[in-house]
């Protein structure tokens, strides 16, 4: 294949982009914007303030909503049941462990691991108050999470009235981390019955659980003596790869009685989240909080785009007056509105960047700068900044050429 | 069609306001304007100077009469056809009314700007030949703010003959300068136009520039009266 057409075409194209170059005039909206510091350091300033407080409030709300999963990622399922009485991970009801039993009946089912979950008091064993944990128990043999570090350690729980202890629970729990890694024997209690921490692992805390704690059905069982039996808040399943896990959990969910609800892994995640989302005020508070950012933004580039063409009035009738036509010099606002996005969105981005890092190390929170969230930002900003521009152009046309003589 | 008037006016009148507070301010003027004549337009000041000079620039839609400019009809004329003449037509007001934020040079470039086919090198070339030509070649990136009212009022006319313009309307170009600049700047003003061709109508109330005109036109009352020919020995 000859490369000659390609050639042509771009150099018709660098043709047309030099024709472009040269035909371009003085930059007035940026000398506009330039030549009054002043002016140009308010605007910014107010979209900066606008662009981060949009970084905040929506970096709050996903950090939070993703927060709110942090277990949830971690199980080793494709598909997961739980009770339809269950809200969130704060309310888990139970169901019969035979529907998990049931569902071994599918071809595609490779294994199932039967999960006890709930809030339970744990006492801090250095200040010996009191504070709620999420405890999980499973059996120390079956499979729980993806990570493969936890099944030797799961090992140690087979010892009855032993935990393992996520070191990344709120510092409220005791030092209990530290004194382990000291070599110390940590005992405490859950739910008035004396405990051994057998050893650490990683989690991380959620929204609904400040620390998680890991042990054996059996142990479980005794802290909660009144567990009705044969009964369980969550039941993993894992399928055969290349099955399809939609399609299964429709399956089962036909199948197996009401008192049960069959979920993929993303819908389980999806439940939690939409629970945060929908039934508190959370998700409504920070996109509010977001909405404000925008119409402050919007007050101010308003106020200063408005402003700048009343100031130039005269200006702009000696230039129409000159030959201009008005759509030329509705560009020009518009490209200061275009301008004051592109420089008011940078220090935004910097400066959520900064506070996502400071956000992070101070609440633990996995807030983090990704892509959807910096153009959803920078989205509102343009919008907010064209939309002023739009706003201000009303006032060029009381400039009036016959006025100026 | 080279020798097309640059201005031809008939029976040219204007109202302003409606209903009871209408009032007349030109009463059928007639005028002509050759191409690269000078004119003066005098008279007392609410006369109708300024509105005639708007009319003819294509800022204001003619409501009665007829009138011509470079060959082109204005009666009935669209807001993009006068947009379009206005590009042939250069302005100079009272105040200099410079673009604050660009430089001298920045100033003129806006009127090159309007000529088509000009690279933005030849544009700014011509902005700076035309800023030499009316002596503020070191001036060129100078701020409006940091030059004086005749430095100003010089980059006004170098930045209306930027675009080329085959008429050149100007409102007392010399009201804010005292009468040594005023006098400098209007024979400058005579002097490039005179070189381009181009035609010149001028409102004045300034009597001692009154002998660069090649025609005196005298208004009173919204009517127009030919002055002496005065200057008609200056005329080459």
């Amino acid at each position: 294949m000859s490369l000659e057409p390609v050639r042509e075409l771009l150099h018709r194209v660098q043709g047309w982009l030099a024709g472009l170059w040269q035909r371009r005039g003085i930059p007035l909206s940026l000398l506009l914007l330039t030549r009054q510091p002043v002016r140009l350091a308010v605007a910014l300033a107010g979209i900066s303030f606008a662009g981060i407080l949009m970084f905040m409030q929506l970096g709050f709300r996903d950090g939070l909503f993703d927060a709110s999963v942090t277990i949830h990622r971690l199980f080793d399922a494709d598909l997961v049941l739980i009770s339809p009485r269950s809200t969130s991970s704060v309310s888990m009801a139970g169901f019969p462990k035979r529907r998990l039993v049931q569902a071994m009946a599918a071809p595609e089912v490779e294994g199932i691991t039967p999960v006890h979950w709930n809030l339970l008091l744990w006492r801090n064993p250095e200040t010996r108050g009191t504070r709620s944990i999420l405890t999980l128990g499973f059996e120390p043999n079956d499979p729980l999470f993806t990570d493969p570090s936890l099944a030797p350690k799961a090992r140690l729980l087979t010892q009855k009235g032993r935990v393992l202890f996520d070191e990344q629970s709120r510092p409220e729990f005791g030092p209990v981390a530290s004194w382990f890694k000291a070599g110390r024997t940590v005992e405490s209690e859950i739910a008035g019955k004396r405990v051994r921490v057998a050893g650490l692992v990683g989690l991380g805390t959620s929204f609904g659980a400040d620390g998680n704690l890991l042990t054996s059905s059996e142990t479980f069982l005794e802290l909660l003596p009144n567990t009705p039996p044969g009964s369980i808040e969550v039941g993993l399943i894992r399928l055969n790869p290349g099955s399809d896990p939609a399609a299964v959990a429709e399956r089962l969910q036909a199948q197996l009685p009401s008192d049960v609800t069959v979920l993929t892994k993303q819908g389980f995640i999806d439940f939690e989240q939409n629970y945060w989302r929908t039934s508190t005020s959370i998700g409504f508070i920070f996109t509010l909080g977001a909405a404000m950012g925008f119409v402050v933004g919007c007050v101010i580039v308003y106020q200063v785009l408005y402003s700048d063409v009343s100031d130039h009035l005269p200006e702009y009738a000696t230039l129409m007056a000159m030959g201009y036509n008005l759509i030329s010099l509705l560009g020009v606002v518009a490209r200061e509105g275009l301008l004051l996005a592109a420089f008011g969105y940078l220090p935004a981005y910097a400066a959520g960047q900064g506070l996502y890092l400071l956000v992070r190390n101070a609440t633990q929170l996995p807030v983090y700068m990704d892509t959807t969230r910096a153009v959803t930002v920078f989205t509102m900003i343009l919008v907010m900044c064209m939309a002023s521009a739009g706003l201000a152009m009303r006032r060029l046309a009381d400039a009036d050429p016959a006025e100026i003589f | 069609m080279a020798a097309a008037a640059a201005i031809d006016l008939h029976d040219l009148c204007h109202w302003y306001g409606s209903g009871s507070m209408r009032r007349q301010v030109l009463q059928g003027v007639n005028l002509q304007v050759e191409a690269g004549e000078v004119v003066l337009l005098t008279g007392p000041s609410g006369c109708g100077k300024t509105t005639l000079l708007t009319l003819v620039g294509a800022l204001r839609q003619v409501q009665q009469g007829t009138v011509r400019v470079l060959g082109q009809s204005l009666e009935g004329a669209s807001r993009g056809e006068r947009q379009q003449l206005r590009r042939s037509i250069g302005m100079i007001f009272q105040g200099h009314n410079l673009l604050r934020c660009l430089t001298a040079e920045q100033n003129v470039q806006m009127g090159s700007d309007l000529l088509p086919g000009f690279s933005y090198r030849a544009r700014r070339d011509q902005a700076r030949e035309w800023l030499r030509a009316v002596g503020l070649g070191d001036q060129l990136n100078k701020l409006p703010h940091d030059l004086s009212g005749g430095q100003k009022q010089r980059v006004a006319i170098a930045r209306a003959l930027a675009a080329q313009p085959r008429l050149l309307l100007a409102d007392e170009p010399t009201a804010a300068l005292d009468s040594k600049t005023g006098r400098e700047v209007v024979e400058l003003l005579q002097r490039l136009a005179r070189e381009q061709g181009c035609a010149v109508l001028m409102v004045t109330h300034d009597p001692r520039i009154l002998d660069i005109a090649d025609r005196l036109v005298r208004m009173e009352d919204g009517r127009l009266s030919e002055a002496e020919a005065m200057a008609q020995s200056t005329r080459g």
